[in-house]
């Protein structure tokens, strides 16, 4: 059911850990679900580039296989570049997923953006209007198809 | 070892070479109607009489309170949605529990919005419920009482003769699905006081779409398809004479030496959950230690998500399955699970094997093997890990 790309990021996910001096850090998600993201960002103050990404998820194999995918799309990419990148961009590099699925992709994009809301925190900036502010996305708002075994 | 290694047998079981040999036949030559007068109607009407009788003698119930269905889900909903009608003007009470499969919480929950009142009764920490319990919830109103006979996700049995004797009793019928039970442990509907039972071949080694309802002498069963006179009038459509027949000779086969094949895989089981517990730090056993079905072990690992461990095992060539929200397609995590006081995460990261006959004492040690390196690999990757350790370090 997942493309030859998922699997490889599931089964050799890049960027796995954490940055000890990181000055971006988000979290989305909820163990209620079965979801958690957390990014690590190391971003060069002057230029805006993110110059290390690091993730660690909770969640199903293309939760982290997004993560993995994601994390890989924003490294080296400017802050708002990084902002740019949508969870359609996302599945398009994983050659697609599941519909079922898709939820875990929108958790990668929400994860990026709530981390990079975390940098503007830190600096004391006021952040993009319309950037989701961290850790407020953690509902179960995504929704998976019913199936019956 | 290139071999795969399936334990995934409470999912579905492989058929018996016997089993496909016994419905070769009716695949291809045999080929006649069982209601035609002719020859060929003859043999094949014989055929699923043959099979009728095994299937009762398996459960000590008569051929003739044997139905033929083409699910055990279709067994549930006949068995539940029948006694509900025809009882309609005694009462609208049933009685169940919330562990049960959803081919009968989903039954029960249509029943509420026709008007029935349906009690889930609450379970106890290992999954079972308790015959006081479901005595204490009888009413004037009860009609049914409907109550699994082992459960599939953690392999719990139920107090099934003291239910059946809290049931006589009171007078209440007593359905109960037997699907997982069947060529595990022995049942006898009469000594057990079981008034339906519902059944279904692939979980045996019989085919897939070939169940059955057993409904005791003197209970009203209404019709469920109506068209020809099929199944004594209660089940039209031509029979599925090859399914049928398989389901006849596997339920014979599974039923033969329950002793030995309980004491092999209570064997198997048992060595899988204490070297997982052994090995495996966060780790809980769900279901109850003893009372659970001999080839069942379900085991909650915390921090993790089950779909990458079953990915990870497919990987080595493992085939089991998990209760997270995420393999079964539904947002949240087994209600059986949830049941017996598991925390969302928890019910999250679990783990089911169902062993067989076929599985050895290497598969198990080549499963603990996987099990454990996949999970630290998991857990390396979880945010809730890294809190876990940060908090209690
Ligand atoms: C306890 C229980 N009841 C009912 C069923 C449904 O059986 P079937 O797949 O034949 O509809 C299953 C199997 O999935 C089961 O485990
Ligand atoms: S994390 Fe649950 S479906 Fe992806």
């Amino acid at each position: 059911m997942y493309s030859e790309k998922v699997m490889d990021h599931f089964s050799n996910p890049r960027n796995v850990g954490e940055i000890e001096d990181a000055n971006a850090v988000g979290e989305v998600g909820n163990p209620q679900c079965g979801d958690i993201m957390k990014i690590y960002m190391k971003i060069n103050e002057e230029t805006n580039i993110i110059e290390d990404v690091k993730f660690k998820t909770f969640g199903c194999g293309a939760a982290i296989a997004t993560s993995s995918m994601a994390t890989e799309l924003v490294k080296g990419k400017s802050v708002d570049e990084a902002l740019q990148m949508t969870n359609k961009a996302v599945v398009e590099a994983l050659d697609g997923l599941p519909p079922v699925k898709l939820h875990c992709s929108v958790l990668a994009e929400e994860a990026v953006q709530s981390a990079i809301f975390n940098y503007y925190e830190r600096k004391g900036l006021t952040p993009p209007a319309g950037l989701k502010c961290s850790g407020c996305c953690s509902s179960c708002h995504h929704h998976h198809d019913h199936e019956e075994e | 070892m290139n071999q795969r290694i399936y334990v995934d047998n409470a999912a579905t079981t492989k058929v018996n070479p016997q089993v496909l040999e016994a419905m070769l036949p009716y695949l291809g030559g045999t080929y006649g109607n069982p209601s035609s007068i002719y020859a060929e109607g003859r043999e094949a009407k014989t055929a699923v009489e043959t099979a009728r009788a095994q299937v009762a003698t398996a459960i000590g119930a008569e051929p003739n309170e044997i139905y033929f269905t083409g699910s055990g889900s279709e067994a549930d909903n006949w068995a539940i949605r029948s006694v509900a009608r025809s009882l309609k003007e005694k009462g609208n009470h049933i009685i169940t529990t919330a562990v049960e499969h959803h081919a009968v919480l989903h039954t029960c929950q249509s029943l509420e919005k026709e008007g029935f009142e349906v009690t889930y009764l609450p379970v106890d920490a290992y999954g079972r419920v308790s015959a006081e319990d479901v005595k204490a919830a009888i009413k004037d109103t009860t009609v049914l009482i409907t109550v699994m006979f082992a459960n599939n996700e953690i392999g719990t049995l139920m107090p099934i003769s003291q239910i059946g004797a809290v049931a006589k009793e009171a007078g209440v019928l007593f359905h109960t699905d037997a699907v997982q039970a069947i060529g595990m442990v022995p049942i006898d509907v009469k000594t057990m006081n079981i008034d339906l039972l519902s059944l279904t071949g692939h979980k045996f080694h019989g085919p897939k779409g070939s169940g059955a309802l057993y409904v005791r002498k003197g209970v009203k069963l209404n019709s469920f398809i109506t068209g020809g006179a099929q199944e004594r009038g209660r089940r039209a459509g031509t029979e599925n004479v090859p399914g049928i027949v398989g389901l006849g000779k596997a339920i014979e086969l599974a039923t033969a030496d329950i002793p030995k094949k309980a004491a092999y895989l209570t064997q198997l089981r048992d060595r899988y959950i204490s070297k997982i517990l052994e090995q495996v730090p966060y780790a809980q056993l769900n279901g109850h230690p003893e009372e659970r079905l001999p080839g069942n072990a379900n085991i909650s690992f915390s921090f993790i998500e089950g779909e990458g461990l079953l990915l990870f095992l497919d990987m080595k060539g493992i085939s089991a399955s998990s209760g997270s929200a995420c393999t079964s397609g539904s947002l949240d995590p087994s209600h059986v699970l949830l049941a017996i006081g598991r925390k969302h995460e928890e019910a999250h990261g679990s783990l089911r094997c169902s062993f067989d006959m076929e599985n050895t004492i290497e598969d198990v040690d080549a499963i603990v093997a996987a099990v454990s390196e996949i999970v630290a690999r998991l857990r390396a990757m979880s945010p809730l890990y890294e809190t876990f350790l940060k908090e209690n370090k």
